[in-house]
């Protein structure tokens, strides 16, 4: 079934609402987007309209925080992470018990074009020391993600969500019988033995156009090992070392400016080791976004399930 | 409690160990430590509940964040003599590995509530801890110090027009306004006038003080805790006209002394005159 993660979460929280009375939501005039909505109408009482207001938001959940609350604060990602130095401050130097949420990731928004496209957020947020950032392929991923930032986290935290509904790619773990961990990167599928090994690495809206690509990968020679990243710091350097051993190429999907995204995690890894695979980034290229369609902005930053089989086809010769 | 003219003499011993540890420091900011701690000082040992001593926090205590951050001196001073910190500690101001850091930090010092420091952060913090009081029915209150220059900040308005929509009166912002910035006269840089009706007009309860004035210092603090107590629903604003560098003559609404510290035979005349203040505060009428 598909699902937008922001759905996903709006619905996971309004559930974590009822078990967690210390969770207060606070929104900047987009409840209804960010579907925090969903909380708000539920529990009245806990939840916070800002109004167009994003670094009071910010400074204000800080303050929820300092309180014993568990403020989630949503907004569209490049909105939220937008306002760096409150969060900066107030919240991560501050050691701030808050919950970040920015959706509207990517180019993946499509027509609202570039000035509401978080394409940043991630570079933003990893920056920032004590800051964890996640961001899950599908509905599934997305509760597990938010029992893990409801139960277990301690300290701030950045989600970053999709507009778009994604598809169910959760059973491809569980085909592979792969475990889920908080913080660890998960194989979805298995490189088919014999054939070019390409390990693929993809987080967010990016591990659903690398599922497809490695389905029209598999009738050529090459064939992929994929790994969904949905925990982008703490980032999983063993397994991710692991997972790169007997590559003959590595690529990293991401709907996300490869400058400080997923295409960096990986490649600062791979850079503390002697020997590494060739890596390729695939993700928006040092460019802003623009207005248009969500599938014909993916084919233009080579994100599409058709390029990156393209750009493979091209890289292995 | 203490009498204002305790208060008053309590408040001119602690321009001691501001200038001892800012001339220890070699750098930092006497100007705006100095035009705010009778009003500090008056606020933690004569209206803050709860936070008597470091053993005494209490749940429903009254809770302080100095969102002009480079003023912390003023503050170090306070919780070195609440016993939150060591009188010692006092001359590591600045020094590496110190818990007193050059603008506030909460996680190595969490007495200090906010971490402060990037201009115009800690109203909204005020406001947010405001707000968790509030919703958990406890009794503690907020109070935030701002600079004036400070205000100049969009994120100090955001705040201004949230609180009064969640009828914080648990929360009392007070401006230090000692009308001098790093590059001039406030009035200069970006004026702000006029101040009190500004913040009126966003929804706040306004009461304007000479922040040097013990009994109006108090009066005010005092004005605002019926104001709360009478289950009003405003913010409460404190607008407190001050002397930048008050209590050194030569330090005075003198712009250069805001992030200037003085040097030792400077910092001797600076005591001297003080304690020459002291004695007749001590002494007199």
């Amino acid at each position: 079934m598909s699902k937008s993660t922001r759905q996903a979460f709006g619905e996971s929280l309004a559930q974590w609402g009822e078990k967690k009375k210390s969770i207060v939501v606070l929104d900047a005039d987009l409840a209804k987007s960010t579907k925090s909505e969903i909380f708000a109408k539920k529990y009245p009482e806990r939840f916070y309209e800002m109004g167009i207001s994003e670094m009071n938001m910010i400074g204000a959940a800080a303050g929820l925080a300092f309180t014993g609350k568990l403020p989630f604060l949503c907004s569209f990602g490049c909105f939220l992470t937008g306002r760096y130095d409150t969060i900066r401050l107030s919240v991560a130097y501050s050691g701030a018990n808050v919950r970040l949420v920015g959706t509207h990731a990517g180019v993946g928004i499509g027509d609202d074009g570039h000035s509401q496209m978080g394409l940043e957020d991630i570079s933003l947020m990893r920056a920032l020391p004590t800051m964890g950032v996640f961001q899950p392929m599908d509905a599934r991923e997305t509760e597990l993600v938010m029992d893990y930032l409801c139960e277990k986290w301690t300290g701030p935290a950045y989600l970053r969500l999709t507009r778009q509904n994604l598809p169910a790619l959760f059973p491809m773990t569980e085909k592979v019988g792969a475990k889920w961990e908080p913080t660890k990167i998960t194989k979805l599928k298995d490189a088919t033995s014999g054939k070019k090994k390409v390990v693929v690495f993809a987080s967010g809206a990016g591990t659903a156009e690398a599922a497809k690509a490695a389905e029209l990968v598999e009738s050529t020679g090459a064939s992929f090992a994929l790994y969904n990243v949905h925990c982008l710091k703490p980032f999983d350097d063993a397994g991710t070392i692991a997972a790169v051993k007997g590559a003959d190429l590595v690529l990293t999907v991401e709907d996300h400016s490869v400058i400080g995204g997923l295409g960096s995690c990986v490649a600062e890894t791979l850079a503390g080791l002697d020997h590494h695979p060739k890596l390729v980034k695939i993700g928006v290229q040092d460019k802003f976004g623009e207005s248009g369609e969500p599938d014909e902005l993916y084919d233009l930053h080579g994100i599409s399930a058709k390029k990156i089989a393209e750009t493979t086809k091209k890289l292995l010769g | 409690m203490q009498s204002s003219r305790e208060l008053a003499v309590l408040a001119q011993e602690f321009r001691i160990p501001i200038i001892e540890m800012l001339t220890e420091a070699k750098s930092g900011h006497p100007g705006g430590s100095l035009s705010m701690i009778d009003l500090l000082t008056a606020l933690w040992f004569g209206e803050m509940k709860g936070v008597d001593s470091a053993k005494s926090l209490d749940a429903d205590r009254d809770h302080f964040i100095l969102s002009k951050g480079h003023g912390v001196p003023a503050l170090y001073a306070i919780l070195a003599k609440k016993g939150f910190i060591e009188e010692k500690e006092l001359m590591t101001l600045r020094k590496t590995g110190s818990r007193l850091q050059g603008h506030p930090d909460r996680v190595r010092l969490p007495i200090v509530e906010a971490s402060t420091g990037s201009l115009g952060q800690g109203l909204s913090v005020a406001q947010g801890m405001a707000m968790g009081l509030k919703l958990d029915g406890k009794k503690g209150r907020v109070f935030c110090v701002l600079g004036d220059g400070e205000i100049q900040e969009g994120q100090v308005w955001e705040a201004a027009l949230s609180a009064p929509k969640f009828g914080l009166s648990n929360l009392c912002a007070i401006l230090d306004a000692n009308g001098g910035q790093i590059d001039g006269p406030v009035s200069e840089v970006m004026p702000l006038e006029p101040l009190k009706q500004k913040w009126e007009s966003f929804g706040w309860k306004v009461v304007e003080i000479d922040g040097h004035n013990m009994d109006a210092i108090l009066g005010a603090y005092a004005e605002f805790r019926k104001h709360h107590d009478s289950g009003a629903k405003q913010p409460f604003f404190i607008l407190a006209r001050t002397v930048k560098g008050k209590g050194v003559s030569f330090m005075e609404n003198q712009i250069g002394w805001h992030g200037v510290v003085p040097k030792p035979e400077e910092r001797d005349r600076a005591i001297g005159e003080i304690k020459t203040k002291l004695a007749e505060m001590k002494g007199g009428k």
